[in-house]
C-alpha cells in the first residue's frame, strides 16, 4: 500500500492503495465517483474514459501510480466546463441515450475532441470516437450530438 | 427504493419524489443555457417531501400538483421507463412537466408481469396502462363534480386540471387528490378512452427520463449500487460449463491483503444458468478481489462438456446434412411426415432449375456493456434484499429462493437500470451468485463479473446450419423448397432458441415446402438474444430467397412481393402468422425511399440489397447499400428501414433510436462469433468479440408506415432483416455470397 495524492475534479484527494490499482477502481471504489464506467478493463471499449490534463485516458489501464500531479477530470465535473456543458446539452437535445452505460465515456471523448478541434468534421469524429464502443448502437446520434455541440451542420457527409 | 441515490437503504417509495432531480427535466424540456463555469444541468437540491396521495398502484399525486408515476418494467435501454408512464399520463391528462417517474420494485402482485423481453411491453400495456390513467382521471372528475355540485358530464380536463366550462372554473388535480383517492376506482371496462386526435403526450417525442442523470454521471446502474457495510465479490466458475470443484486453496486466498473472505460455493439445481460450483473471493474493493484470483489454485472436475469443440460440431453438422433429417418441422401435432419431405424433394429434383446452398451462423454472446453484477444482502433475520440489473426479476427471485432455502416472499428485489440487456439478463445466474455469496460471507456483497467472465459464461445465441434446396419452373417461379436445418440438442429436442420456425416464409406461399431438422448433440448454455431465433434464421432464409430471385433472373425486391402476393395453396407447408399485405406495403415503401429502381448504375464494388422480416408482431423491410473495397473490406454506407408496428408510434424519438440501434447491432453481429474448444469458450473480450464502431456505423433512414393495427413493440423486430439485406448488397456489389457468418470468413476481394 502506498499513499497517493491526486487532483480529481479540482479537489485534492488522498488514497492509500496498491500502485498498480487502475485509476478506474480508485475513482469508483475508493472515491465513490461512479460515473466512470467499467466495460472491458483492457482499453477496448472507452466506458472508463476520463481526462488527464485534458487528454483522453482509459482509466481501466491507468495505474494510479502513473497519474502523479496530472489533473483528473471525470464525468461528474465535465459540466463545469463550457465545452462539457455544450456536449451534455446536445446529448439531451438529440436524446442520444439508450441504456446510457457507454455515454459517460462518449461525453468525455466528445468533449476532448471539441476542445482540441472546435469544428470537427465526420473524419475527425470517426477518428476521435472509434475507441468508444456503444453496444446499443447510438452512433448516428452521437455523431449528430457532437456536431450540435460544436455548432456545425449536422448532416452526415460521409460517402453514400 | 429502486434507483437514484442507491446508497440510501430505505423502503420509502416516495424518496425520489422528494430528492429526485427529474422534476424540472421532464420530457424534452431542454435545460437553460448558463454562463461559463456554472453547471448547465446541476442536480436539483433536495426538497422537503410533499404529502403524496396514492390514486392507485401506479399514480400518486401530491397537493403541489406533482404526479408520480411508477414505471413497472425493467429498463435496459429500450425506453420503457419513459414510455409506459406516457400511456398513463396521456389518459390521466397529466401535465407532463409535472410528472415524476419512479422505478417500481419487483412486485408482480402490485404491478403484474415484469419483464424486458419479447417486445411484449407495447402490445401488453397499450390498453391496461392507459386504463390506469383513465381510471384516476375519472376519480378526479368525480371529486370535482361533488365539490362543484355539477354532473360529471359537464366536466372535462386540461393538463392536470378539471375544467367546468359553463362556469369557467378550473381545479388543479393537486387540490382534488385527497377527495378523489377516497373514491372507488371505476371498472376498466366502463371507461371511455381519449380520442387519439386529442393526444398531447402519446406520439410526441419525450426524452428518456434518465438522460439528464446519465450525462451527469449519476450512479444509477446496477454496478453503481452501494449499501452500508457492503463488500466486493469476485466469483470464479469452471471454464467448462457445469464443471465441479474438487479442491481450492481458499485459506491461502483469504490471507491476502484486502481480502476478507474466500470460500467454495456449491451448485444448486441443474440449470447451467443457475448457481454453479465456484470460488468466491470477498474484500474491500473489486480490483483487489479480482487480482487475488490470479493466486487461486482450483482443481476442477470438468465433466462431460469438456470435449465440446466448434470444429467437431461443424464436422458432425456436415455429416448430418448429407443424411435424411431426423425429424420434420411442423406446428405441434401436424409435423409433416417423411413422405412430405420426399414429395418436396421430388418436386425440387423435377424442377426446371435447381438452386442449392448451405448457410451457417455461429454462436453469439450478448455482451451488454455493463458486465453482469448484482448487490445482495442475505440478512441475519432470514430475509434477502437484492439490487439487480435484471430483465426478469421473478425468475431470479425463484433461483435465490431455491438456492438459499428461503421463501420467495422473504426476498425483496429492487430493479436497477441495466447497462444493456439484449436478453442476457433474462437469466439471473449473477443474482443467485450474489445472494449465495452474501449468505456465506454474512455481509452484503456487490458481485461484479469481468468482461472475460461475461463472454465465457453466457446463455449463447445458438449457432446453426441451414441446407436449402429450391426448384424453379420454366418461368422462374419458385415451386418447391426444402431446408434441412442442423442444430444442437439432445433427446430429439433442440436446445433453447436453437430452433427454426416450421412456418418460416415461403412456407405456405409456394406449392411445396418441407423443413426437416437434425441435432448435433451438445449441452452449451443457450438462450434468447435480441430477436431470438429470428436474428439467425432470417439471415439464412432471406439470403437464400435472394439467391433464388437471382437464379430466376428477377428483381429480388419484386420477387419477394410476388411471392407474398402468391395465392398458392401449399401442399405440405403452412403459413405463419404474418399478414402478407402489411409486408408488401413496407416493401413498397422501402423501394420508394431507397431509390431501389435507380440502383443499376452503381459502380462495381457498391451494391444494394433488400430483406424483410416479420417478428414480434412487427413488419420490417430494409434496403442496405454497401461499398466493398478491392481488398475485400466493406462498409455499410446506408440502411433504409421501413417498419409497420401499427397505428401509433408512442414515443417517436425513442422508437427511431431502437431502429437505429437494431441496425447497428445487426451489422455488428455479422462480425462476431463465439467458438468452443475443449469445452471452453475461446473468445474473451472485445479484442476477439468486436463491437461495431463509430466509423463503421451507417447512415440510417428510419421510417414508420402507419397502419390501422394496435401498436406493437420495437425492441427487436427491426434487427433481423439487416443482416441479409447487407449480405445481399455485398452480393450485388461483388457477385459473392456470404453464406457463412462471421462475414470475415468469405473472401470478398475483387478486381
Ligand atoms: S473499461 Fe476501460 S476501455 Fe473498457
Ligand atoms: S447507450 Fe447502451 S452502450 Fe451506449
Amino acid at each position: 500500500m502506498t499513499t497517493y495524492t491526486l487532483n480529481v475534479n479540482g479537489k485534492t484527494q488522498t488514497v492509500d492503495v496498491d500502485g498498480a490499482m487502475p485509476l478506474l477502481w480508485v475513482l469508483r471504489d475508493k472515491l465513490d465517483l461512479k460515473g466512470t464506467k467499467f466495460g472491458c478493463g483492457i482499453a477496448m471499449c472507452g466506458a472508463c474514459t476520463v481526462h488527464l490534463d485534458g487528454e483522453v485516458a482509459r482509466a481501466c489501464v491507468t495505474p494510479v501510480s502513473s497519474v502523479g500531479a496530472k489533473r483528473v477530470t471525470t464525468i461528474e465535473a465535465i459540466g463545469e466546463t463550457k465545452t462539457g456543458q455544450a456536449v451534455q446539452k446536445a446529448w439531451l437535445d438529440v436524446d442520444v441515450m439508450q441504456c446510457g452505460y457507454c455515454q459517460a465515456g462518449q461525453v468525455m471523448a466528445a468533449t476532448a475532441l471539441i476542445n482540441k478541434n472546435p469544428k470537427p468534421n465526420d473524419k475527425d469524429i470517426d477518428m476521435a470516437m472509434q475507441g468508444n464502443a456503444c453496444r446499443c448502437g447510438t452512433y448516428v446520434r452521437i455523431r449528430e450530438a457532437i456536431k450540435t455541440a460544436a455548432g456545425v451542420d449536422t448532416k452526415d457527409t460521409r460517402e453514400v | 427504493m429502486a434507483d437514484g441515490n442507491i446508497t440510501i437503504n430505505t423502503s420509502r417509495r416516495f424518496f425520489l419524489l422528494a430528492a429526485g432531480s427529474g422534476l424540472v427535466l421532464a420530457g424534452c424540456v431542454t435545460p437553460a443555457d448558463t454562463t461559463d463555469g456554472a453547471p448547465a444541468i446541476a442536480a436539483e437540491p433536495a426538497k422537503p417531501a410533499a404529502p403524496v396521495v396514492d390514486m392507485n398502484n401506479f399514480v400518486a399525486i401530491s397537493p403541489d400538483g406533482t404526479i408520480r408515476i411508477m414505471a413497472k418494467n425493467p429498463e435496459i435501454g429500450q425506453g420503457i421507463k419513459t414510455m409506459l408512464p406516457m400511456l398513463i399520463a396521456e389518459e390521466l391528462d397529466a401535465d407532463w412537466s409535472k410528472v415524476v417517474i419512479e422505478q417500481g420494485d419487483a412486485d408482480q402482485k402490485r404491478y403484474g408481469q415484469q419483464i424486458a423481453g419479447g417486445s411484449f411491453a407495447t402490445p401488453q400495456h397499450w390498453i391496461p396502462q392507459r386504463q390506469v390513467g383513465r381510471a384516476a382521471r375519472q376519480m378526479l372528475l368525480a371529486a370535482a363534480a361533488a365539490r362543484l355540485a355539477v354532473p360529471v358530464s359537464e366536466l372535462t380536463t386540461e393538463p392536470s386540471m378539471v375544467v367546468h366550462a359553463a362556469t369557467n372554473k378550473k381545479i388543479p388535480y393537486g387540490d382534488l387528490v385527497a377527495d378523489a383517492a377516497k373514491l372507488t376506482p371505476p371498472e376498466p371496462a366502463t371507461l371511455t378512452m381519449k380520442d387519439p386526435k386529442d393526444y398531447r403526450i402519446i406520439g410526441k417525442s419525450m426524452r428518456n427520463w434518465d438522460s439528464p442523470k446519465i450525462v451527469r454521471g449519476e450512479p444509477i446502474f446496477g454496478i453503481d449500487v452501494k449499501v452500508d457495510g457492503m463488500k466486493y465479490a469476485h466469483f470464479v466458475k469452471c471454464p467448462v460449463f457445469g464443471g465441479k470443484i474438487v479442491s481450492a486453496n481458499t485459506a491461502e486466498i483469504k490471507a491476502l491483503p484486502g481480502i476478507t473472505d474466500s470460500f467454495v460455493v456449491k451448485q444448486v439445481g441443474t440449470s447451467l444458468m443457475g448457481l454453479l460450483d465456484g470460488v468466491a473471493i470477498v474484500g474491500d474493493d473489486w480490483w483487489t478481489v479480482k487480482e487475488a484470483a490470479k493466486k487461486l489454485k482450483i482443481q476442477w472436475d470438468e465433466g462431460a462438456a469438456a470435449d465440446h469443440s466448434t470444429a467437431s460440431f461443424d464436422s458432425q453438422a456436415s455429416a448430418l446434412a448429407k443424411a435424411k433429417p431426423q425429424a420434420f418441422l411442423g406446428p405441434q401435432g401436424r409435423a409433416p411426415t417423411e413422405a412430405n419431405w420426399a414429395a418436396s424433394e421430388a418436386a425440387v429434383n423435377g424442377a426446371a432449375k435447381k438452386v442449392e446452398a448451405s448457410y451457417t451462423y455461429p454462436f453469439l454472446v450478448h455482451a451488454p456493456l455493463e458486465p453482469q453484477n448484482c448487490t445482495a444482502h442475505a440478512k441475519a433475520d432470514g430475509t434477502v434484499e437484492i439490487w439487480a440489473p435484471t430483465q426478469l426479476p421473478g425468475q431470479g427471485i425463484g433461483l435465490v429462493a431455491e438456492a438459499l432455502g428461503v421463501a420467495a416472499d422473504k426476498i425483496t428485489c429492487h430493479m436497477i437500470r441495466c447497462g444493456g440487456g439484449f436478453g442476457r439478463r433474462l437469466a439471473n445466474d449473477y443474482m443467485v451468485e450474489a445472494a449465495a455469496i452474501s449468505k456465506q460471507a454474512g455481509v452484503p456483497v456487490k458481485l461484479l463479473w469481468t468482461r472475460e467472465q461475461d463472454t465465457q459464461h453466457n446463455p449463447y445465441r445458438p449457432g446453426g446450419y441451414h441446407n436449402f434446396r429450391a426448384g424453379l419452373d420454366g418461368q422462374g417461379n419458385l415451386v418447391a423448397l426444402t431446408n434441412h436445418f442442423v442444430t444442437f440438442g439432445a433427446n430429439g429436442r433442440a436446445l433453447g432458441n436453437a430452433t427454426s420456425p416450421p412456418t418460416e416464409f415461403p412456407s405456405g406461399f409456394i406449392a411445396n415446402t418441407t423443413y426437416g431438422q437434425s441435432l448435433v448433440p451438445g449441452n452449451m448454455p443457450t438462450g434468447p438474444l435480441r430477436a431470438p431465433v429470428s436474428n439467425a434464421v432470417c439471415f439464412a432464409y432471406q439470403s437464400f430467397i435472394d439467391e433464388v430471385a437471382i437464379a430466376a433472373g428477377k428483381d429480388p425486391l419484386q420477387f419477394r412481393i410476388d411471392l407474398l402476393n402468391s395465392p398458392a395453396a401449399a401442399v405440405s407447408g403452412e403459413k405463419g402468422p404474418m399478414n402478407a399485405k402489411r409486408m408488401v406495403d413496407v416493401l413498397n415503401v422501402v423501394r420508394e425511399r431507397s431509390g431501389w429502381a435507380n440502383r443499376a448504375p452503381l459502380p462495381k464494388g457498391t451494391g444494394m440489397g433488400v430483406a424483410f422480416y416479420f417478428s414480434h408482431q412487427g413488419y420490417f423491410a430494409q434496403v442496405a447499400k454497401v461499398k466493398v473495397e478491392q481488398n475485400g473490406s466493406w462498409r455499410v454506407q446506408k440502411v433504409w428501414s421501413v417498419g409497420d408496428v401499427g397505428s401509433t408510434i408512442i414515443n417517436p424519438i425513442n422508437a427511431h433510436n431502437q431502429v437505429q440501434g437494431s441496425i447497428v447491432d445487426g451489422i455488428s453481429e455479422m462480425h462476431q462469433k463465439i467458438t468452443f474448444d475443449k469445452g471452453r469458450t475461446v473468445q474473451s473480450n472485445f479484442q476477439d468479440m468486436p463491437l461495431l464502431r463509430m466509423d463503421y456505423a451507417p447512415q440510417i433512414d428510419s421510417h414508420f408506415h402507419i397502419s390501422n393495427n394496435s401498436p406493437t413493440g420495437l425492441g427487436e423486430p427491426a434487427l433481423p432483416p439487416v443482416l441479409p439485406a447487407v449480405a445481399n448488397a455485398i452480393f450485388a456489389a461483388t457477385g459473392k455470397r456470404i453464406r457463412v457468418l462471421p462475414a470475415v470468413q468469405s473472401d470478398l476481394r475483387w478486381t
